[in-house]
């Protein structure tokens, strides 16, 4: 039998609790809040002796994952964490992580991104990054970041991936916030993880290698070509880890969860922590004899797109609510990419999004049965505003 | 004195076929730095003339691993490599000493990669850090940089009707790394061969981050004929613009004075058309100024390395 400690945990201590197992070679960080209590927790391991990883205390989010990419490069497995504004001084090298196909792990910290400068939960700092060629994972709770981080690990150094992966969590709400995490033995976790063996490392002096070329127009679209079928290995990779996971963990990390999604009518679709009360108000409103049904979008960078699809082709209307606005005025940056990929369905559900929770806005479970309620009539309808602002003033 | 006959049978670890000006003083210091140590090398190298030139895809002319990163980074880039190398070396999976050199331009260096390298110079990586300084944003096509001298015309700040080129003062780099309490910090310029290999090989030797600004004249930037890049150099020191010196945990020495032969700093400004402007008559003030910098700069260092 699985044998399995619980803890209770926050997301932050979760994402640290993951990093100590792990064991990387190198991390290198610059506090931000709401990151700094997992560089906290895995500083603190480091100090105990509990982990042989060396910490770069960088000197900005910028150096973070310069030095990432370096460590990385020279052969090390590296992880790294960060959030807002630092993701966003750091953006030009997350672009140069994937580029270079550098196996990197980040866990980032949900939260908003200045102006005005907040330090609360929304996404509008990992959907900087979405057209960056990283995976991206986002998580429910404290348990799924913990979760998130190890398959993370295996993802990124898949010899058919080799790309940097971005496990999110929101800032405080899932960060500070005290959750039952099921930890799997130590040992177990090396086991799953493995040896890291990169495949031209700097390192290796006897065969010298060049990374990061100038590469003009003569090849340099064959390289980002290649980037982009690297992400087409990302789905089945990941669903083959996640059945190896199970066997360990006795859980199941899917690419999008379906929740009492097979029957409904309405739908919202979200991520991160959002989903957790969503499945309440879901809960509650069967009990009502609402058809309401969630899905739940663990991997949104590379898209599953057919998954989403089968998930949702039966709705009447569903309601995706984007924790980030794009400014296009279309629509959040979920919302976008959910409606162009129901593009070439027919019968397709009526949709409308929702812009919420901005700068930490509390997401209460009126506004939730708010969207429902309003699903209902969207159903109904053929004429409705289709970009909708849920939870603030003059909404 | 370095043994020449003995370097020159030192495996060339750049590769000759790179697409750098002729007449471009960046590969021949390179060259000369290269050659202080016959341990391998790992180098990381800023955005550049340096960096384009030599890798451009599916070409490289670097026999020994090599890194670009971003323009502004790799001080940062290097401190990852470094350190993945101090704990996988902790873990028994390399067991060889390996030296490593990071090497960016005035642009990378004096400006926008200063952070970056701050940071490595402070937490104390075991690198090498050469900033090749050709006083200006010679990649991109001449613009002013901190690095580029009082008077100087450059793209972004040319010599006009109104205007006589830069009218700041060259940043003193070489002090700011000196603020950095390393072990050791040096100028050298690409014409003296043996004083560079020298001041390389004491660079590589020390163990903890070291660092040296390099003078590399730039055909193109400052305007003058190809093969008098090696005379270029030879005139910043001798009309003291760019002295030699160095400084081992925290101890001054002078490399070269010119003691009475010391020249006038016209000497070296006439030779380019970069001060060209300079020379017209009205701008005999800004020629004073420069020389009246360079003499007070000249004697505090002298103070500096006599104590």
């Amino acid at each position: 039998m699985k044998k399995m400690k619980t803890k209770a945990l926050t997301g932050a201590d979760a994402a640290g609790t993951a990093m100590k197992q792990i064991d990387p070679d190198v991390v290198a960080a610059y506090p931000i809040t709401p990151q700094t209590p997992v560089m906290h927790k895995f500083a603190k391991f480091i100090a105990d002796g509990e982990v042989h990883t060396e910490l770069i205390k960088v000197e900005s989010e910028h150096s973070a994952m310069s030095a990432s990419v370096g460590a990385a490069s020279a052969g090390a497995r590296v992880m790294t964490a960060t959030a807002a504004n630092g993701l966003a001084l750091m953006v030009e090298i997350v672009y140069i992580a994937a580029s270079l196909r550098l196996p990197i792990v980040m866990n980032v910290v949900n939260r908003a991104l200045s102006a005005p400068i907040n330090i609360h939960c929304d996404h509008s700092d990992s959907m900087l990054c979405r057209d960056s060629g990283w995976i991206q994972l986002y998580s429910e709770n404290q348990q799924e970041v913990y979760d998130n981080t190890l398959l993370a690990v295996r993802l990124a150094e898949n010899s058919k991936v080799k790309l940097p992966v971005m496990v999110c969590q929101d800032g405080f709400i899932t960060s500070h916030e005290v959750m039952r995490v099921d930890l799997l033995e130590d040992k177990k976790v090396k086991d799953f993880i493995g040896k890291h063996k990169p495949d031209y490392p700097l390192l290796d002096t006897d065969n010298p290698v060049t990374y990061g070329p100038l590469d003009l127009f003569d090849y340099y679209f064959e390289h980002k070509r290649q980037q982009s079928e690297a992400l087409t290995h990302v789905f089945e990779t990941f669903n083959n880890l996640s059945k190896e996971y199970e066997k360990i963990s006795g859980r199941k990390l899917n690419l999008i969860e379906p929740y009492k999604l097979k029957d409904a009518e309405l739908a919202i679709i979200c991520l991160n922590s959002s989903a957790g009360s969503v499945k309440f108000v879901v809960d509650q409103l069967r009990e009502w004899g609402v058809k309401a049904g969630l899905l739940k979008i663990r991997m949104f960078r590379p898209f599953p797109k057919k998954l989403v699809v089968d998930a949702l082709k039966h709705v009447k209307a569903f309601a995706v609510l984007d924790r980030s606005e794009s400014f296009s005025l279309q629509g959040g940056p979920l919302f976008t990419e959910i409606r162009s990929t129901m593009y070439e369905i027919e019968n397709k559900p009526k949709s409308v999004n929702y812009i919420y929770g901005l700068g930490g806005r509390e997401l209460k479970l009126d506004h939730i049965r708010q969207v429902f309620e309003d699903l209902g009539k969207v159903a109904e309808s053929n004429k409705f505003k289709i970009v909708r602002f849920l939870g603030v003033r003059n909404g | 004195m370095v043994n020449l006959k003995k370097l020159s049978k030192q495996p060339e670890r750049l590769a000759p076929g790179h697409r750098m000006c002729i007449g471009c003083g960046v590969t021949i210091g390179i060259r000369q730095i290269l050659r202080g140590t016959e341990k391998p090398v790992v180098i990381g190298n800023a955005t550049g003339c340096l960096e384009v030139c030599t890798t451009i895809y599916p070409y490289t002319a670097w026999k020994v691993p090599w890194i670009h990163n971003a323009f502004e980074n790799v001080g940062a880039t290097m401190s990852g490599v470094q350190t993945a190398y101090e704990v996988l070396k902790k873990k028994g999976k390399i067991d060889k000493d390996i030296k490593f050199l990071a090497i960016g331009g005035d642009g990378g260096t004096y400006d926008i990669g200063l952070q970056s390298m701050s940071g490595m110079l402070e937490r104390g990586h075991d690198v090498f850090y050469v900033c090749y300084d050709n006083e200006a944003y010679m990649n991109t096509g001449i613009q002013r940089s901190s690095a580029t001298p009082y008077g100087a015309s450059t793209k972004t700040a040319p010599a006009g009707k109104v205007k006589q080129g830069k009218e700041r003062f060259k940043k003193d780099l070489t002090k700011i790394v000196v603020a950095h309490n390393i072990p050791y910090v040096c100028q050298a310029a690409i014409h003296n061969y043996s004083d560079t290999i020298k001041k390389a090989q004491k660079a590589f030797k020390t163990y903890g981050p070291t660092f040296m600004n390099l003078l590399t004249p730039c055909t193109a930037g400052w305007v003058y004929p190809a093969e008098n890049t090696v005379e270029m150099s030879k005139l910043a020191t001798e009309t003291c613009f760019w002295p030699l010196y160095e400084i081992e945990n925290g101890k001054y020495t002078l490399n070269y004075d010119p003691g009475d032969k010391k020249k006038p700093i016209t000497d070296w400004l006439k030779t380019q058309r970069r001060f060209r402007h300079l020379f017209k008559p009205g701008n005999e003030k800004i020629l004073q100024e420069i020389q009246e910098h360079v003499d007070s700069e000249w004697e505090k260092l002298k103070k500096l390395c006599s104590e």
